[in-house]
């Protein structure tokens, strides 16, 4: 039943802030608020009970049927740290939308609804009821950016759904597939491998949705649109969980299934991930508009996933997990600062900042450690994932991931030209009276840097989860570890 | 004292913590809150103390595991071995002085909170560098100190130069960090392992190639923390920090780290012939190149930075020699005259006014006690005997010798070079008659402490090299034929100095006539930095600006958008009746589904 909760909790919060209109935009954020936190006390629950349970996967469908019904949820050590994190988000979403007037109640029930669609695709076990959640997703996501979002936003809300669909269409065609030729449909704990002269066809079917998800070079135009234009939440959102259902789907349902293709494909994806690694590094430079800048760098982080998980081994793809949530941690904590910085100044232009730490410094002191989380340094949540990458990565590919270093250093020039220019320097006459980050604000960022240290120093809370099923997926590739 | 040895992470853990406090302690506690900042350095100091005298004792190791996945697990350890005491007791010294300076010379600054707690967590960083025994852990920490540097050369960050120096000093040492992580990545990939021991046991058993490719990649990161050519760009702009931060970090302790990684790592090293050959002519390079810039250079700070890259040029030398030990010892020498030189460079600027040496002038007489001192300092950096310097430095140019004629005889010529540039910087600073404005005056007790402290290193150091080189299991004997040669070398670039500044810094303007265009070259430090400017760093951000604008925006995007037209034109042509445009194209793609589902399904079911 525990695994049910993180998905029913906010869809029936969703629902009920929908139609109690009457409670106004205070009631409706309040009401989601407490929704948004009781479902992240439930992530919370799930993980801990999993594991007391000793890591053994834990399983719900109606009537307890194994067998035939769509509705099956399960949860196992690679779902695990993705529940939790997007528990977290979720509650930072609501939190970070708490000055929205215009239709809030609208609002904050599709931010609800979302979480419980990316719930439902990261607890699914029926293949169909995955790929179900995976398109329902973008339904609330297009309306809070073509809604709540900024200038373009219905020009970006379009590119959105009509590029991410038709990933998915692709993917859909693979998944039917896959069902006509074997007789499983369970994700999670179940091993069924997709018959040697099909796996290619389906793997690439089902690539094809999942890495316009990740997203890769250069199927990744979507992703600064949409995110510039979304609002603070939904962008909080999109690159914190949504990002990780590409690099989810791909060690959920593309490896296991179809691991011989995986392990053909494994150079492709390595060289994919190299090149988001420079070339996104290489277009967060090139930014003047701040969060443009933020959201590129995901799809440098992103190809550190890739990069990791594409070694096949079990450290590889525990990396490739421990990117995920750390950049789930990261991105937010920076997409919630730009949004705070633009709330005040409605300007998200990087030459016309300069020296906030001194006008602003709680909010500047914290986006130098944001700054220093998304170059990787050690201590904080980055530094693990990328670090396991490069060794796993040299263990697997040799001096070919040479390169990665490049957008190491290009890792560095990004973050730290955004310092340079928007932290320090002489401070602008044009911002001395914006107001600092008031208590609210100062206790999401206060929870995104307790998170960014704990999980930097204690990889392992996320390593010692996946240790399970990563073991499973590397011997399913043959590595033999 | 024994638990500092059993239990190495207190003396990583105690600077944290004093951080913590004086950060939570906040701005209007921290005339009480600072003196803590002294707790840590003493910690690590008794534990580095604590080390020497049980050096022959065999290191307890700690270490717990940090991550495991599969059959693969990287622990990070902590243990206090000869040469991590050592260093230990270099970093504690000089950490505790440095704390005790700033209480004197950061009196004004508003901002204090902030830079004792930044002290607290460098000397916590630097500690771990230290006493970390995988790895892992010591690549972790050699980052953190890197960060420290970058947010304590940046602490005045209103200033746009203090702002790119630490940009800079960030981005040109990840360049070598990045060398230091293939490497990592290198051992790691055939040995399977990142514990220290295991790496250094088993690496002599590698092929040859590997160990080269593995001590070069190590090298370009010692290179790029230790400023050598061409890496050493960034450590001039470093001198935008607070001047008792370039003593502790850009002196003594974290450029120094470099050197102390290739001493820890010796055994990858001692595999490849080649490696220890590209160290021993970069090194040499540095040491030459540098030390004719800082004759040219009219900031007091500046010359001291590239000494300090010339002195560290000469620890490589030795290191390409063969000598780790050596290298340690001038390290260690160098750490107490460079801090002295620095922190009197301090007590100089705060009560001048000026870094430059043009204006300054007279000084010895208004502040006789960092005359006395800065002079012990110089004297040691010039290789005076029975200074320090003269010890360590003679052990370098012995050592340089028998590995290269060449390069011993080079050496000589740098310490002729050496001896010449810092007279000129103490002539020009302390004699004649103060050509600035206002009335310089001599520095309060907390920073004229420190400065008697490490004088009292620069001048008796020297004397203990045969027992701190004997303690890391080398030679530190006076080799005499050197000893003869290099000493009067040093007094021979001594009394030309003062020959020539006696009079003035007039003499600078003669000599830029004199040699037009060697004078000029020495001043721009031969035109590397101007030339990695102009390359790489002015055209990054344009450059990327660019593929952003016409790859990603025009082609990528373009094409993307393009098709996006396309379809949205074929179906108005083929359904003229649809109006939004997202049923069109749900529409579109259901039919395709279907379409692609048939042909799928009946091709693969062939």
């Amino acid at each position: 039943m525990g695994v049910l909760l993180p998905v029913v909790i906010p869809l029936a919060g969703a629902l009920v802030v929908a139609f109690a209109g009457r409670v106004g935009a205070g009631g409706a954020r309040r009401l989601s608020a407490v929704v948004a936190g009781v479902t992240f006390i439930a992530t919370l629950y799930l993980a801990f009970s999993w594991n007391a349970g000793g890591g053994e996967n834990i399983a719900w469908a109606i009537g307890g049927s194994q067998r035939v019904m769509l509705l099956r949820f399960a949860v196992d050590g690679l779902s695990v740290p993705l529940v939790v994190l997007t528990g977290f988000l979720g509650l930072i979403a609501v939190l970070t939308s708490w000055e929205v007037r215009d239709h809030a109640a609208a609002h904050h029930a599709l931010l609800l609804g979302l979480e419980a669609a990316v719930m439902a695709v990261f607890l699914a076990d029926h293949i169909l009821l995955f790929y179900i959640a995976w398109e329902a997703v973008l339904i609330p996501m297009f309306f809070l950016i073509s809604v709540w979002g900024h200038e373009n936003r219905r020009a970006a809300a379009f590119k959105f759904f009509i590029y991410t669909f038709a990933g998915s269409a692709l993917m859909l065609v693979g998944i039917i597939t896959l069902m006509v030729s074997t007789p499983m449909d369970s994700l999670v704990g179940g091993m069924a491998v997709v018959s040697a002269d099909k796996q290619t066809l389906v793997f690439w079917l089902l690539a094809a949705g999942l890495l316009v998800k990740v997203p890769v070079v250069p199927l990744h135009t979507w992703l600064p649109d949409a995110h510039v234009e979304a609002p603070t939440a939904g962008s909080v959102m999109l690159a914190g969980v949504l990002l990780k259902m590409g690099g989810y789907g791909l060690l959920r349902v593309a490896l296991p299934l179809a691991p011989d293709a995986f392990r053909a494909a494994a150079p492709v994806l390595a060289i994919l991930g190299g090149i988001g690694i420079v070339y996104g590094a290489v277009l967060a430079l090139g930014q003047r508009d701040l969060k443009r800048l933020v959201a590129y760098s995901s799809v440098a982080h992103m190809g550190f996933m890739l990069l990791a998980m594409s070694t096949g081994t079990a450290l590889g793809i525990g990396a490739a997990v421990l990117v995920m949530v750390s950049h789930g941690l990261v991105s937010g904590l920076l997409f919630f600062l730009v949004g705070a910085l633009y709330d005040r100044t409605h300007t998200r232009e990087i030459p016309r900042f300069g020296g906030l730490v001194a006008q602003v410094p709680v909010w500047g002191g914290v986006f130098v450690f944001g700054a220093l989380a998304s170059l990787g340094l050690p201590g904080l949540s980055g530094f693990p994932g990328e670090l396991l990458a490069v060794l796993e990565g040299f263990r697997s590919f040799g001096w070919w991931i040479a390169p990665v270093g490049l957008g190491v250093v290009l890792g560095a020039a990004y973050n730290l030209y955004a310092v340079r220019a928007v932290a320090h320097g002489e401070p602008s006459v044009e911002w001395q009276s914006i107001p600092d980050l008031g208590m609210r604000e100062r206790a999401i960022a206060a929870s995104f840097v307790l998170f960014i240290v704990g999980l930097g120093v204690w990889p392992g809370v996320v390593l010692s989860a996946t240790e399970s099923v990563t073991r499973i997926l590397a011997m399913a590739l043959g590595g033999g570890q | 004292m024994e638990v500092l040895l059993q239990q190495p992470w207190i003396a990583v853990l105690v600077p944290a913590v004093t951080a913590v406090l004086i950060a939570v302690g906040g701005g209007r506690a921290v005339k009480v809150t600072r003196w803590f900042a002294l707790i840590g350095p003493l910690a690590v100091l008794t534990t580095g103390l604590a080390g020497l005298f049980s050096a022959g004792d065999t290191p307890a190791v700690v270490s717990v595991s940090w991550l495991t996945q599969g059959l693969d697990a990287i622990s990070v350890g902590a243990s206090v071995d000869a040469l991590a005491a050592v260093m230990l007791t270099v970093v504690g010294v000089v950490s505790a002085m440095v704390v005790l300076f700033s209480i004197g010379y950061m009196a004004e600054d508003p901002a204090q909170t902030r830079y004792f707690a930044l002290l607290g967590v460098f000397t916590a960083a630097m500690t771990g560098l230290v006493v970390s025994t995988s790895l892992v852990g010591l690549f972790a920490s050699w980052e953190l100190v890197g960060a420290c540097s970058f947010l304590l050369i940046g602490f005045w960050y209103r200033k746009p130069s203090a702002a790119n120096a630490a940009m800079k000093a960030f981005l040109v040492t990840r360049v070598g960090d990045v060398g230091f992580l293939l490497g990592l990545a290198v051992l790691w990939g055939r040995t399977g392992s990142t514990d220290i021991a295991t790496v250094n046991a088993v690496v002599g058993s590698l092929p040859a190639g590997v160990a080269t490719v593995a001590a070069l990649m190590l090298f370009a990161g010692a290179a790029g923390k230790s400023a050598q050519f061409p890496l050493h760009v960034w450590l001039p702009d470093a001198m935008e920090g607070p001047t008792p931060v370039s003593a502790l970090i850009h002196a003594a302790t974290m450029v120094a780290s470099g050197v102390f990684l290739i001493a820890r790592m010796w055994p990858v090293f001692a595999a490849s012939e080649t490696a220890l050959q590209v160290m021993l002519w970069v090194g040499l390079v540095t040491a030459l190149g540098a030390a004719a810039a800082a004759i040219a250079q009219r900031d007091i700070k500046r010359v001291l930075a590239y000494s300090t890259i010339s002195q560290l040029g000469f620890m490589f030398v030795a290191l390409g020699a063969g000598a780790w030990q050596i290298a340690m010892f001038h390290l260690v020498t160098h750490a107490a005259f460079k801090a002295l030189l620095f922190l009197g460079s301090g007590s100089v600027i705060h009560s001048a006014g000026t870094q430059d040496l043009h204006e300054m002038g007279g000084l010895g007489r208004l502040m006789p006690i960092t005359m006395a001192t800065w002079v012990l300092g110089a004297g040691a950096l010039a290789g005076i005997p029975p200074l320090a310097g003269f010890f360590s430095k003679d052990g370098i140019i012995h050592a340089a010798w028998v590995a290269s004629p060449i390069a011993g005889s080079v050496l000589v010529l740098v310490s002729l070079m050496t001896a010449f540039y810092i007279t000129r910087a103490t002539v020009l600073a302390f004699s004649g008659s103060f050509r600035g404005e206002g009335h310089p005056h001599e520095s309060p007790w907390t920073m004229t402490v420190p400065l008697m402290v490490l004088a009292a290193g620069a001048a008796g150091l020297g004397f203990a090299g045969v027992a701190l080189t004997g303690l890391l299991g080398g030679h530190g004997e006076l080799d005499l034929t050197v000893a003869i040669i290099s000493g009067s070398v040093a007094l021979l670039g001594v009394c030309v100095g003062v020959i020539l500044y006696r009079r003035g810094p007039a003499v600078d303007a003669a000599l830029e006539r004199r040699f037009v265009g060697t004078y000029a070259a020495a001043r721009s430090a031969f035109g590397v930095d101007a030339l990695v400017t102009r390359l790489l760093v002015r055209p990054a951000r344009p450059c990327a600006e660019k593929v952003y604008r016409a790859i990603d925006r025009r082609l990528i995007d373009g094409a993307v958008n393009g098709i996006g037209k396309l379809m949205a034109e074929v179906g108005r042509l083929a359904t003229a009746l649809q109006t939004g445009q997202l049923d069109l194209a749900v529409a579109l793609m259901g039919a395709g589904i279907v379409f692609l589902t048939a042909l799928v399904i009946g091709w693969g079911g062939r």
